[in-house]
């Protein structure tokens, strides 16, 4: 026998408590990996956002485009290197509940903006050379079963009619959240289709700028470039931007982090009284093995063992189950790219284990602290 | 040789023992300047009625209360001075306990309750499994040891209780009304082991009982009324 078989003795002294409090920790660690992945999926992209882009938009709002004019004048402007542009284009495919982002992009240097994207030479050639060519996203290939050489077919909604392009490349990210759901396609062939206001229109510039550290100050240069102008700029790093996205849907950090906090100080008050009464229950056992010799350290670690093992077990499971269901959330909600990390599995274990610890604090301290001769007339 | 005169330099050397409760503003002395040596290798039964601090002093002899003044020398060691944890490892190390009701973990067979205070020791596995085995043979229960304790009788789980107490081959047993819960057929079973501790491995024995066919087994039998100890038969020295 080991102090091992002796908690585990202990822990199937009351199997259904037991498993009772493993399902309290698991269920908190499944809500905190669905929260975790929720996050990122939110946030992912802000976080993800280069330092060294900004976002150039038309300073009414992003729905109002900006002259085509404009990308070789802000290329001037000191600071920038690179500019390339795109249209949201808002097709449906099928259903309008198959989601994804469409971009009509500026094809020559589109792809050099996203190194972060990487597409097969030989695929992206095919596109350059296919008017009626797109790229798709993997996720979104994946989703739909697309391949390349695949027709497909989009009804506009901005932009009225059937619009028909052959899949020529698929891109895939090098990190876990970069989107790889959109779906690029010449402006070229926008622009010959649907003619009126689009034609040397673009919804949106992207930038690259030299030095990153320098980026505010080359927006401010940007938007003064163009100040007084018919088409006003407003210009923002890719964070900003990005993140300005996720703010339309309300402080949903904050609610996180709010729910987070309630469950977690819930599971804290709920497993501290169960293993307070299991103390209790045991107060007589416990004054035995004082008898026996064991110190009040001795206890106090064999009580917090008793729930760091129902925390480790409990908590690992409920963090393993939300890593088996954030692929399936990426899935059910399109346009959002679920991901739970390693590490954030690993700090969701140790979150439980800090939890149980604190917890078990209390119970284990009044275990230590027990009276033999008290102890043992409640034998 | 037990003496009550505190001039002893027995194994067990009490002196001026006192235990005081307080309830409230009442003020209870359970025991008063009480002296005692036991020798090694004694066997001696203290009795008195309900109340009279029998359990009191077995506590206090066991290390398991501290007194309200006095000293407890064992083996040439005071363990009223000593802290919390210390006076832990000296229990591990020298003394054996048997309650009345048995208080084995239920939890664990009949194996695993007597290897429990080994667990403290820097026994290898194979060392300790050894020695449970051995005290689970002197008690008669070498075929019970997967049993737990739901699955003995009453007189074997004070049989289990009992190898757990010794396993450690402390320097003296405590046994606080060991027969308390028994029938008399177990009890009589229980005070053969007693003896037989005492007689054929010269265990020092200290026993707490109100049962005058228990006290009997032991060669000497201490009185204790009001928090004082009396002889009532057996060699005691002056």
């Amino acid at each position: 026998m080991t102090f091992g078989t002796l908690i585990w003795a202990n822990l199937r002294r009351r199997k259904l408590r037991t498993l009772l409090t493993m399902a309290s920790f698991g269920s908190a660690l499944f809500l905190y990996g669905i929260l975790r992945a929720l996050h990122g999926a939110l946030y992912g992209g802000v976080e993800l956002a280069s330092a060294s882009r900004l976002v150039v938009i038309n300073r009414v709002s992003l729905t109002q485009p900006l002259p085509q004019a404009y990308g070789e004048k802000i290329r001037r402007v000191p600071g920038v290197v690179a500019v390339t542009s795109a249209n949201w284009f808002g097709g449906v495919y099928q259903d309008e509940r198959n989601f994804f982002p469409q971009f009509a992009i500026e094809a020559e240097t589109y792809r050099d903006m996203y190194p972060e994207f990487v597409i097969p030479d030989e695929q992206w050639q095919a596109f350059l050379r296919d008017r009626q060519g797109c790229v798709i996203g993997e996720a979104t290939a994946r989703r739909f079963g697309f391949q390349v050489g695949d027709r497909v077919v989009l009804r506009g909604t901005i932009f009225p009619g059937t619009w028909e392009f052959n899949v020529r490349a698929i891109y895939r990210g090098t990190r876990d959240l970069d989107d790889t759901t959109q779906f690029w396609f010449h402006r070229e062939y926008l622009e010959e289709r649907a003619g009126g206001w689009v034609r040397g229109m673009v919804g949106w510039y992207v930038v690259r700028v030299a030095d990153p550290d320098r980026a505010l100050e080359v927006a401010r240069a940007i938007d003064a470039r163009f100040a007084n102008s018919p088409w006003e700029t407003k210009t923002e790093p890719e964070q900003a931007f990005t993140a300005s996205f996720v703010k339309q849907m309300g402080n949903v950090q904050f609610l996180i982090l709010t729910v987070g906090a309630v469950v977690f100080a819930t599971l804290l008050l709920v497993t501290g009284n169960t293993m307070a009464m299991a103390v209790r229950e045991r107060t007589g056992e416990l004054g035995v093995l004082k008898t026996l010799g064991f110190t009040d350290t001795n206890l106090l670690l064999l009580v917090e063992a008793e729930i760091l093992v129902q925390a480790l077990i409990g908590g690992g499971l409920g963090v393993l189950a939300a890593g088996a269901v954030v692929p399936g959330l990426s899935r059910a909600i399109p346009g959002m790219i679920f991901h739970l990390s390693l590490p954030e599995v690993v700090s969701g274990v140790l979150l439980a284990l800090g939890v149980g610890g604190v917890a078990g604090l209390l119970p284990a301290l009044s275990a230590a602290r027990l009276s033999v001769a008290a102890a043992l007339r409640r034998v | 040789m037990v003496r009550l005169d505190g001039q002893g330099q027995g194994l067990i050397q009490v002196r001026g023992l006192d235990k005081v409760y307080r309830r409230g503003s009442e003020v209870i002395h359970v025991l008063q300047g009480l002296n005692l040596d036991v020798d090694a290798g004694e066997f001696v039964a203290f009795m008195g009625p309900s109340g009279s601090g029998k359990t009191t002093l077995l506590n206090l002899l066991g290390g398991l209360d501290r007194p309200s003044a006095g000293r407890i020398i064992v083996d040439g060691v005071d363990i009223t001075r000593l802290s919390n944890s210390e006076l832990a490892r000296w229990r591990a190390r020298h003394v054996g306990f048997v309650f009345q009701t048995f208080n084995l973990i239920p939890v664990l067979t009949a194996f695993q309750n007597v290897e429990l205070p080994l667990l403290l020791t820097r026994l290898s596995r194979a060392e300790r499994r050894q020695r449970v085995e051995a005290a689970l043979r002197l008690v008669g229960l070498a075929d019970r040891m997967k049993h737990y304790p739901r699955e003995l009788s009453g007189g074997q789980e004070q049989r289990v209780a009992i190898a757990r107490a010794i396993v450690t081959d402390p320097t003296f047993l405590l046994c606080d009304e060991p027969t308390g819960d028994l029938d008399r057929r177990s009890a009589e079973e229980i005070l053969d082991l007693l003896v037989a501790l005492h007689r054929e491995f010269g265990k020092t024995i200290l026993l707490v009982t109100h049962d005058m066919r228990a006290a009997e087994r032991a060669p000497v039998v201490l009185h204790l009324d009001k928090g004082v100890l009396v002889e009532a038969r057996g060699g005691v020295g002056v």
